[in-house]
């Protein structure tokens, strides 16, 4: 028997063949005929159809017959003391079922508490206290939406209201206890170090020039247009709990589910539907959605819950908190030496950050970014206060985006100090192409790069030189134009099993083949879209490698009761891992199809050669097989001793992380007068590795650039001395409209990955990754001459004012 | 709590549903009548996902109340499609790429039909004020503004349709 479902092989780490050289090119490579639409064609999405015509199916459009509904009571207190509940009044209404508190969890099975992804612990429902403004209380659940939201008002709470602690300096004092459960009265929550410290303290002391800059990355907020939601369906007769959830990770939730619950796994189903989009914030597994399965679990009837807007931006979905102080130091030719870094990370009131376990503070230490430099230290500390959890890694390979910001700020001081330009200076410091793959003084191995290119382009496309001049002359005469540079190094695509995994998952991802007798295919994969076009991206991975046409193969992903588990879609790894695994499980049936040809064709598999969607024999092209003919024989003709079926499944353990990176300039003017930043260009030049589908990779860049703009000017999770949510309703939370959007210019250079099989690095995160840094340069850029020497984010008009009128110039 | 019937002209159909006094546009449209491309995106009038046209006008039907559009007539992003040809809009945002999760995207194509209707041939100023009561978290509204300027050309032209191949 021919047996190629190698399902318990692992494959080779570097597909053969391939070094760890790499070209820069710029041109997409495209090797398949617009009918079968592979890699690097700008296909249309085949998706669009249903959502251009509102026939997309969001986790609100799901309706299941006696279907109840669910809502939070919340609380007004950012730390209380919970005396009583009385949900009396709330019961006695007509269409209300039940309500559901913190002694009803724990008397399910101690359900009241569950555990975060980073294995800290987090209430689902309070019985003792609350720790943050919003946090969930109780729920009701009744016949209609409108009776639930009349129902929760009538829920009577009292409280006794505690102490608050929300600056993570005083909570470092432990004088207000954010988490009295524990056993160690602290808000400390972990130390993490990374680097040498011996090695960079020595850089430090021998350094020409030392630099030091401090900076908080300020709390932010996803807003996916779609708020979180979820239909919970029990049951009783089958003990089957169905769950159609806004779930990025529909597989890891549905383990989470199963060992929290109790419930068998076998008897959970997890759909996640069309998603509007996710960004991080559809990774965590909230209260919310706990209370919404228990309601199910124990009416024996489908419970819906759908979040508010303002409820999702005052109790989830939060990112960042990083407070930096940070120092760089370099030598007497101005090159970069070394980075030490202290950071605390205020993390709320649990640590439920989607980071790797190993990794408490994420990706942080890629924080010597594209520079060569002979140390780096990095410490961090993770603390609690009165805020709700954050730490979602929002676009962001979980805390890339706090250190590039960091380093590309603290580069750019360092260049204008030394009084050199900050472009020649960076490619002074880059990292050379020649060093490749790279071992970062932080550990990383950068599995490819070529800066310099990146950073030319980009000032060949804006033409920098010109811009210069012009900011000299407008200087003179009073107006303020900054340029602003951001060489960003971005790692994603986790990742390797030996370091990455999330509560013991293992950050693998999967695909599944299956070639139908007609030709046609579907394929399922462990990941899950939320706008990224995965059905359209993957159709193409596969059209290249099979050589059927991306219109004939569906994609499927997001139902754990059909597709391969996988840990789903975040951190930039759909590409480097399932995609990969597409890759491989294709090549699984392209082996076979081989074998079938040869019996097909009457030749040896060695006289054959694969053709664009065919194999034909060596000498001969006449005489060939089409995939789809190969497909017809697998279920009609197939070889004896073989088994029928042409399908392949691959669980893809990634070799290495991604590395992608970019070079962005941005140029403002400032108003003096009002503070207004206006951002008058912006280019930005990516480098992804191989490109799948340049229209999607577009699309991918521009809506990241708009996310990195809305924290740089716009955007920032406000809290009071009481820990009130000041910025709780879109109509505080400024997200940008088409107005305040620029008209983004792009470029691209491609530097493929060595070892992904398809060359390609993920793209979903660099720009709202790189964005921010180069518009804080290119405001500082604007005022360094007045003085200014840093502008904390978001850079808003008050802002930029106070600090004009410091320095004299506004009036 | 108060009962109201309401007659209106949904997508060329009159409807006649009682309904509460209270109830908002948005869910009449979503629940009652179950077209559910129109989208709910914020409790503040602020995003735009549930625009529709009433009585030709782009309007936010969560700002509304159903009662208030008896007699009027409506129009969500389900009419948009006649006899299986797309509407230019639909065909732009479809070829440049306008929409990624697509949650924003019946709202915005609503907003930029009336835009359009009013306005066929807009500068791209124009179009990103006309859209501006429309938030995209996703595409970063570059490639939002060329399909719109892809459907007034396509309008302009009197080519209208293409067949819906998916
Ligand atoms: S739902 Fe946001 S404006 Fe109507
Ligand atoms: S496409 Fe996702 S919000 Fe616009």
């Amino acid at each position: 028997m021919t047996q190629l479902d190698d399902r318990i092989e692992p494959h080779s780490p570097l597909p053969e063949g391939v070094s760890a050289q790499v070209e820069t090119t710029h041109d997409v490579r495209v090797t398949t005929p617009a009918k079968i639409c592979g890699v690097g064609h700008a296909m249309k999405r085949k998706e669009d159809p249903r959502f251009i015509q509102g026939k997309g199916r969001y986790i609100d459009d799901i309706k299941l017959p006696g279907m109840l509904y669910m809502d939070i009571v919340r609380s007004p207190y950012a730390h209380a003391k919970i005396k009583k509940i009385d949900a009396s009044e709330a019961l006695a209404m007509d269409g209300v079922v039940a309500v559901i508190t913190g002694e009803d969890l724990k008397a399910a099975g101690d359900l009241h508490w569950m555990p975060t992804l980073m294995s800290d612990t987090q209430m689902v429902l309070p019985i003792e206290k609350v720790v943050y403004y919003a946090q969930e209380i109780c729920v009701v659940v009744a016949t209609e939406r409108y009776i639930a939201a009349d129902a929760i008002e009538k829920v009577v709470v009292d409280y006794e209201p505690l102490e608050v602690v929300i600056d993570p300096h005083l909570a470092m004092e432990d004088k207000v206890i954010v988490r009295d459960d524990k056993e160690k009265k602290t808000n400390h929550i972990w130390h993490w170090e990374a680097g040498d410290k011996e090695a960079t303290d020595k850089v430090f002391a021998e350094a020409a020039h030392v630099v030091e800059q401090s900076m908080h990355i300020p709390r932010i907020h996803v807003v996916s247009i779609e708020t979180c939601g979820m239909v919970a369906n029990y049951n009783k007769a089958t003990e089957h709990m169905q769950m159609y959830m806004t779930s990025q990770a529909p597989h890891a939730h549905r383990t989470i589910f199963a060992m929290v619950s109790g419930l068998p796994e076998h008897k959970i189903q997890i759909i996640s539907p069309d998603i509007g989009g996710g960004f991080g914030g559809k990774v965590p597994i909230y209260p919310g959605y706990v209370c919404c399965v228990v309601a199910s679990l124990t009416l024996g009837k489908p419970v819906k819950w759908i979040e508010d807007r303002s409820e999702n931006l005052q109790a989830d979905s939060f990112a960042r908190d990083y407070h930096i102080e940070a120092e760089m130091a370099a030598d007497h030719d101005g090159k970069i030496t070394g980075l030490r870094v202290k950071t605390l990370a205020d993390c709320g009131a649990a640590d439920a950050a989607a980071n790797p376990s190993k990794f408490p503070a994420g990706m942080y230490s890629i924080c010597t970014g594209s520079y060569d430099m002979k140390a780096a230290h990095i410490a961090v500390d993770g603390v609690y206060t009165n805020k709700p959890p954050g730490g979602v890694a929002y676009r962001c390979s979980f805390r890339v985006t706090e250190a590039v910001h960091m380093v590309e700020r603290l580069t750019d001081i360092m260049a204008h100090k030394l009084g050199e330009d900050p472009a020649d200076f960076r490619l002074k410091n880059f990292i050379r192409p020649d060093q490749f793959p790279y071992k970062s003084p932080t550990g990383w191995d950068y599995d490819s790069g070529n800066y310099q290119a990146a950073l030319e382009k980009a000032m060949e496309l804006i033409d920098y030189p010109s811009l210069r001049k012009e900011q000299a002359e407008k200087r003179k005469r009073g107006e303020l134009m900054g340029i602003g540079i951001s060489s960003f190094t971005e790692v994603v695509g986790a990742g390797p099993s030996r370091d990455f995994d999330i509560l013991g998952l293992k950050m693998f991802d999967s695909a599944e083949i299956r070639i139908h007798p007609t030709g046609k295919a579907m394929a399922r994969f462990g990941t899950k879209s939320q706008g990224q076009g995965h059905e359209t991206t993957y159709a193409q991975i596969i059209a290249e490698e099979l050589g059927l046409p991306a219109e004939d193969i569906q994609i499927e992903e997001g139902d754990t009761d059909t597709a391969p588990y996988g840990l789903g879609t975040y951190a930039s790894r759909s590409t480097p891992t399932a995609g990969a695994a597409g890759v491989m499980a294709a090549r699984k049936i392209k082996a076979k199809a081989k074998k079938i040809a040869a019996h097909l064709l009457e030749v040896g598999e060695d006289d054959l050669e694969w053709n664009v969607d065919k194999f034909q024999v060596k000498g001969s092209p006449d005489q060939a097989k089409t995939i789809q003919e190969i497909a017809f024989a697998a279920y009609t003709n197939h070889p004896p001793g073989m088994q029928a079926g042409l399908e392949a499944t691959d669980y893809y353990d990634p070799p290495n992380l991604t590395f992608p990176f970019g070079s962005y300039i941005c140029v403002v003017d400032i108003d003096s007068g009002t503070g207004e930043v206006h951002v008058r260009r912006f280019v930005a030049v990516d480098d992804c590795g191989n490109i799948i589908n340049p229209l999607i990779v577009e699309g991918q860049i521009q809506g990241g650039l708009t996310q990195g703009l809305a924290p740089a000017l716009f955007e920032e999770i406000v809290y009071d001395e009481n820990g009130q949510n000041l910025t709780g309703t879109l109509a505080d939370y400024l997200v940008p409209t088409a107005v305040e959007t620029p008209k983004w210019e792009l470029g691209r250079t491609i530097t493929p990955s060595p070892h992904h099989p398809l060359g390609a690095k993920g793209v979903g995160e660099s720009a709202t990754v790189g964005a921010p840094p180069a518009i804080v340069n290119a405001v500082v850029d604007a005022m360094w001459h007045l003085g200014v020497r840093h502008v904390e984010i978001p850079m808003t008009p008050q802002r930029i004012w106070a600090l004009l009128r410091e320095h004299g110039v506004a009036d | 709590m108060s009962r109201h019937t309401v007659n209106v002209t949904v997508n060329g159909e009159v409807v006649s549903e009682e309904v509460e006094a209270r109830m908002l546009l948005v869910h009449f449209i979503r629940e009652v009548l179950d077209l559910t491309g129109t989208h709910i995106g914020c409790d503040t009038s602020n995003c735009g996902a549930c625009t529709v046209l009433l009585n030709g006008r782009a309007v936010k039907s969560c700002t509304i109340f159903a009662a208030q559009v008896d007699g009027g007539t409506i129009e969500t992003i389900e009419a948009l499609a006649v006899d299986g040809k797309l509407h230019p809009l639909q065909e732009g945002f479809w070829e440049k790429h306008g929409l990624q999760c697509g949650y924003c995207t019946p709202g915005m194509i609503m907003s930029a039909k009336h835009l359009l209707d009013k306005n066929p041939n807009p500068t791209e100023e124009e179009i990103r004020w006309g859209i501006s009561g429309n938030l995209c978290r996703c595409t970063g509204y570059n490639k939002i503004v060329e399909a719109i300027q892809y459907a007034a050309e396509k309008i302009e032209q009197g080519d209208s349709a293409e067949e819906v191949s998916a």
